[in-house]
């Protein structure tokens, strides 16, 4: 396959950041997007230039490292699926791709493509844990799940934090990410204890990064490559309300 | 309670839930004009006379829920635009539907619309004429009561108030497509199960409600251009001023 | 080399304990005053640095991630082993220790793998507690499935992202720590050498990957929990990152490397398709349990549709070798028996590199929705990587090297030859032998970190006393100064070739001469191509842009040059053990119906290399392995 690659370059987070235009031919049908982007580097190289920089790591979906907004998607068209892979047989010969970095505030680049997703980790260390102790744990029998329950936690847990729920939400929200971390704690026996604690501080740590509001729109979810429901969000609402509700009868 | 995002979130769901409440109240009483100048007259006239703190109470805490409404979605619109400050070059929308997408415009235009509707039915500021307009149609023994029932269809008459009138219930209609299921979601009180029904029902509520508003100008207006006979069709001879 | 793996005295079962009470202790007050690296977020530094943490020690931890939440741990699929017995099919801790070390083809220490299998039980209920949403039988009890070397159902997994959930649930302890101050992480932080002062790990220096700051870290003692070196052969299973360059860092300051030829192959990956490939998919050892391997009995068959092939016309070779284990033999035997079957020219797909694994008769017996249902999520990343459908027709399969059991020697403290600076996880050799069993890998990057360390490293600091050396010392400098003049000096590398065209062509090289069968020929002229591909790094790397910004191509070269020092140092291990076992198999030492011969007589012992200079041989030395409480048998799963 031939491609032109709109690929978005920013020397920082202070600088403007602007678009190249790069060719590249010879493209494999097979090669995921990434494997094109090493293409493409190896290509740039070799003119003398310096290569695109984007984040990616385990290549195999679940690490959440890769990012890339691709012809407007998150993570490209292709439903539940990461940039790493997603293959460019999805694509069609000649066609122009655009390639930008998660647009978001509470992002900013690194440099290229690259992303700071750091406020994601500050969620979870406001809240997103339950607290035992290394060595203080009973039998992992000695409270049994329904088998729904922990099924519905493991769909919440499922979450790879790649972002992508914020860079296609128009409002940059990240209430999908924050959703899914409480909703799976919340959701087990395990998590009861520090329930209302939890969602108030991953809530309040949320809204301090910089996210914008969610407005019930559901692209985050339809952009998810875990297939993350609305669900949790709603659930999250729920569970902060209670909490509030509580505080202020405490 | 609400100064988190999601605060701010239930606030919106919490005003537009009243609003959503009041329309269709507001649009069952209004359909009384279909039964004739007797029903409507006298509904009209029961509600003028409620103890005052009833009524002034109830209109204040209307108006207090559509500025808080409209005052919350600013302030979110705001911080949700400072979140992102730069578009992407390709903007391409999945899942959202235009009604959702568009909430911020639709409900500047029903701003717009609720003001004017005040100040041409309520205060009559637009037609200050619709003042005099008086019967002892509706009325109890005795008295003289305002005459909505001409009022309603003299207002109506205007072709341009009753497009803007039409338009702005489509609006609304779109408004509260999104609105009436957002509600179950901003207070988290639904699951998986009753997402479609909750969406569905939204839709159709927000159908009737488009429908049961526009029928009386399309109606009056059908009447006005010869299409159709409903109402009392000397309202539709005479200059407003004779009568 | 000091190689005395201070085994504690006492029966078998009784060793951890005896070891837990006379290893000293640090007392409460004290703990603050000890600062403790840990190199690495994965299950073994990420567990390892929360419970250290909240002991109380003062830890700052690091990862070249731009999140410890993104650590290739977090890639494992099937599951962990745990000898809970919840099954009632006859496990228990000794069973466990016992696969453990014949799954390893007896190369591995005993009282270690004991303890992993004394502890694995810990780790189950450690991580229930966290949240970990392991599946569950409908009575809301842990659902257990079995898995390749055991006949026992012992693996606990969560859907087929086990290794997610139990990093996620390491993570969320770290968070805490994070937040409570115990903990200070350092994100997009790759460490380049290690401080040894007075013969003492005393501190490391790291390169910031987004501003290229290098930066001393001094401590009192040093994790590194860094994982394996598998990305040696270029493709692999390992995440892109994946590197040895903090394990040869340290090897190159004096910490002994232990069975560096030890690598894994994994039988279920999906094959090559072409030569853009960067990465290999691992499709979950779990498949094997309703999914059958075949490739057609005659090669002529093998460009065919396979759902074409009539029954009778097909090979299940590994159901043929193997009958009471089958599909479900152990990894090593799994993998050869592909290549052997490729090699025959019997071999299907692209390359005709590839075997099938047939769910049709799981298919028809339990319904697709079963299937889905296990393996949905697996079937879903096939589909997405081939663009087939692995419901209607048989998926293609090919081995591809996964995991590394060799690494830094440690001894039953988890500490390498330089004293303070240990060695958990993947990183290190101790658990696995010459072959490690699906679903353990888990266990031992946990057991590591949430359970052995925390009291190993007590007693070294208790003995050693605090003594964390300024930054500003002249040793710590001097290091400084080497990691600068080596990342100037790639920096301003202005040749021809990108040191991703280096890491292919090592990659090829240890493939085919280190890769699934090896014989000295090949390993010696492996060696001699490594030093030349080497010879032309030095002249001919080109290496864009400038070390002081993230630049990733500056990262891939550094990583790349220690891999090209390393590969040798594999071939050579490979070289010098004649005999075949576990994941090493030597062609000259197999029988004549082609299974591996182990030599018990000449090398039950583990080879530990010590580094000796740039461009000198290394030295090897031998750590014998007694084996007091097994029997040294032929593995036989036939």
């Amino acid at each position: 396959m031939n491609l032109i690659l709109k690929v978005w370059r920013q020397d920082g987070a202070d600088d403007e950041g602007r678009f190249e235009t790069h060719q590249i031919n010879g493209v494999s049908e097979d090669s995921s997007f990434l494997e094109m982007m090493d293409q493409l580097n190896e290509q740039l190289l070799e003119e003398g230039n310096e290569p695109i920089l984007f984040d990616h790591d385990c290549r195999e979906g679940v690490c959440g490292t890769c990012s890339l907004t691709i012809n407007g998607f998150a993570h490209g068209p292709e439903n539940s699926t990461t940039t790493c892979q997603l293959h460019m047989r999805k694509f069609s010969d000649g066609e122009t791709i655009t390639v930008e970095p998660f647009r978001a505030r509470a992002f900013p680049v690194v440099r290229d493509l690259v992303v700071d997703r750091s406020a994601f980790d500050r969620i979870t260390q406001a809240g997103g844990f339950i607290t035992v102790r290394t060595g203080s744990a009973p039998d992992g029998n000695a409270l049994p799940v329904p088998k729904d329950d922990s099924d519905k936690a493991m769909d919440a847990a499922a979450c790879i934090g790649c972002g992508a729920c914020v860079a296609s939400c128009k409002n940059a929200s990240a209430m999908l990410f924050t959703a899914a971390k409480a909703g799976h704690l919340n959701l087990l026996p395990q998590g009861q204890a520090e329930k209302d604690k939890r969602v108030l501080s991953m809530v309040s740590a949320m809204d301090k990064s910089g996210f914008g509001n969610c407005r019930n729109y559901g692209e985050c979810s339809a952009a998810c490559p875990k297939d993350i429901s609305l669900d949790y969000i709603a659930k999250l609402n729920r569970d902060h309300v209670k909490a509030k509700i509580k505080k202020i009868f405490a | 309670m609400f100064t988190s995002s999601i605060g701010k979130k239930y606030l919106m769901a919490l005003t537009g839930f009243v609003l959503i409440g009041f329309v269709f109240v507001h649009m069952a009483g209004n359909l009384q004009i279909l039964m004739g100048p007797e029903k409507i007259n006298a509904y009209a006239h029961a509600l003028q006379s409620l103890p005052m703190p009833i009524l002034w109470g109830s209109r204040i805490f209307l108006l207090v829920c559509v500025v808080l409404h409209a005052w919350t979605a600013i302030v979110l619109i705001r911080e949700n635009r400072a979140a992102r400050p730069r578009e992407n070059d390709v903007e391409v929308t999945k899942r959202a539907g235009l009604s959702s997408l568009k909430m911020g415009l639709t409900g500047t235009i029903l701003l717009f619309f609720i003001v004017f509707h005040l100040l041409h039915f309520t205060v009559r500021a637009v037609y200050p004429e619709y003042d005099d307009l008086m019967t002892t149609v509706g009325a109890p023994e005795g008295m003289e009561v305002h005459n909505v029932y001409s009022m309603v269809l003299a207002g109506f008459q205007h072709t341009w108030v009753s497009v803007f009138y039409v338009i702005s219930m489509f609006l609304l209609c779109g408004h509260l497509g999104h609105g009436f299921s957002s509600v179950f979601q901003s207070l988290g009180i639904r699951s998986e199960s009753w997402r479609n029904k909750i969406d569905w029902a939204a839709k159709g509520y927000a159908w009737l409600i488009f429908l049961g508003f526009s029928i009386v100008p399309i109606l009056v207006i059908g009447q006005k251009f010869d299409l159709i006979s409903f109402f009392e069709p000397s309202l539709f001879s005479e200059p407003l001023a004779m009568r | 080399m000091n190689l005395d793996s201070k085994i504690p005295e006492g029966p078998l079962s009784e060793k951890w304990d005896n070891h837990r009470f006379s290893s000293k202790l640090v007392n409460p007050a004290n703990k603050r005053k000890y600062r403790i690296i840990v190199v690495g977020s994965g299950l073994a530094g990420g567990s390892a640095a929360a419970t250290l943490g909240e002991l109380g020690y003062n830890v700052d931890c690091f990862c070249y991630q731009d999140s410890p939440r993104r650590a290739h741990s977090i890639a494992a699929q099937g599951g962990i082993n745990a000898a809970k017995n919840y099954q009632n099919d006859g496990d228990s801790t000794h069973r466990l220790f016992y696969d453990t070390v014949k799954g390893g083809d007896f190369r591995s220490r005993e009282a270690n793998v004991y303890r992993l299998a004394q502890v694995s039980t810990n780790i189950i209920d450690q991580c229930v507690a966290q949240g970990v949403p392991f599946a569950r039988e409908y009575g809301g009890l842990l659902a257990n499935r079995s898995f390749g070397g055991a006949q026992v159902s012992r693996t606990f997994y969560a859907r087929g992202q086990t290794g997610q959930q139990l990093l996620l649930g390491a993570y969320s302890a770290l968070s805490r720590q994070i937040s409570a101050g115990q903990v200070k992480m350092h994100t997009r932080q790759e460490m380049l050498d290690i401080v040894v002062v007075d013969g003492h790990a005393k501190g490391i220096i790291t390169r910031n990957l987004a501003t290229g700051e290098t930066k001393a870290w001094t401590a009192d003692a040093v994790l590194l929990c860094t994982g394996g070196y598998g990305n040696v052969y270029y493709l692999s299973t390992n995440a892109i990152g994946c590197n040895v360059t903090a394990t040869y860092r340290a090897y190159r300051r004096g910490a002994g490397f232990a069975n560096p030829c030890f690598t894994q192959i994994h039988p279920t990956c999906i094959p090559v398709s072409g030569d853009h490939q960067s990465k290999l998919t691992l499709m979950s050892e779990s498949l094997r349990n309703d999914g059958r391997v075949w490739v057609p009995k005659n090669a002529e068959d093998s460009t065919k549709n396979p759902n074409e092939i009539p029954e009778d016309a097909r090979d299940y070779y590994l159901e043929r070798k193997y009958p009471s284990f089958g599909n479900l033999a152990p990894r090593d035997i799994s993998s050869r028996s592909a290549k052997e079957a490729c090699d025959e020219g019997r071999g299907v797909g692209p390359g005709g590199r590839g075997v099938y694994l047939d769910f049709a008769d799981s298919i028809s017996r339990l319904g697709e929705s079963a299937i889905r249902e296990r393996y949905g999520n697996l079937f879903q990343m096939y589909e997405r990587i081939t663009g087939e459908n692995a419901y209607q027709r048989p998926m293609r399969i090919y081995p591809a090297i996964h995991y590394t059991m060799g690494g830094l020697w440690v001894d039953y403290n988890l500490m390498t030859t330089i004293p303070g600076c240990f060695a958990l996880g993947e990183a290190n050799f101790s658990d696995h032998g010459a072959n490690r069993l699906g679903a353990s890998a888990l266990m031992q990057g946990l057991s590591d970190g949430y359970f052995v360390i925390p009291y190993t490293i007590g007693d070294y600091l208790a003995r050693s006393g605090t003594g964390s050396i300024s930054p500003d010392s002249p040793e710590v400098k001097e290091v400084m100064e080497s990691v600068r003049q080596r990342v100037d000096q790639l920096t301003s590398a202005s040749g021809k070739r990108s040191s991703r065209s280096y890491h292919k062509e090592l990659g090829q090289i240890m493939w085919d001469y280190a890769g699934m069968a090896r014989n000295a020929t090949g390993l010696e002229k492996a060696i001699g191509q490594i030093q030349d591909l080497r010879d032309d790094f030095n002249k001919n790397l080109l290496v864009p842009g400038s070390g002081d910004t993230l630049n990733a191509e500056l990262e891939r070269a550094g990583r790349v040059r220690d891999f090209l020092d390393f590969g040798e140092l594999l071939c050579r291990d490979a070289f010098e053990r004649n005999e075949s076992c576990g994941g090493h198999f030597r062609e000259e030492y197999q029988t004549e119906d082609g299974e591996a011969t182990r030599d018990d007589e000449n090398f039950a012992h583990a080879a530990v290399w010590e580094y000796k200079g740039e461009e000198k041989t290394p030295t090897r030395h031998k750590e014998e392995l007694k084996y007091d409480n097994v029997k040294l048998a032929v593995r036989s799963y036939k």
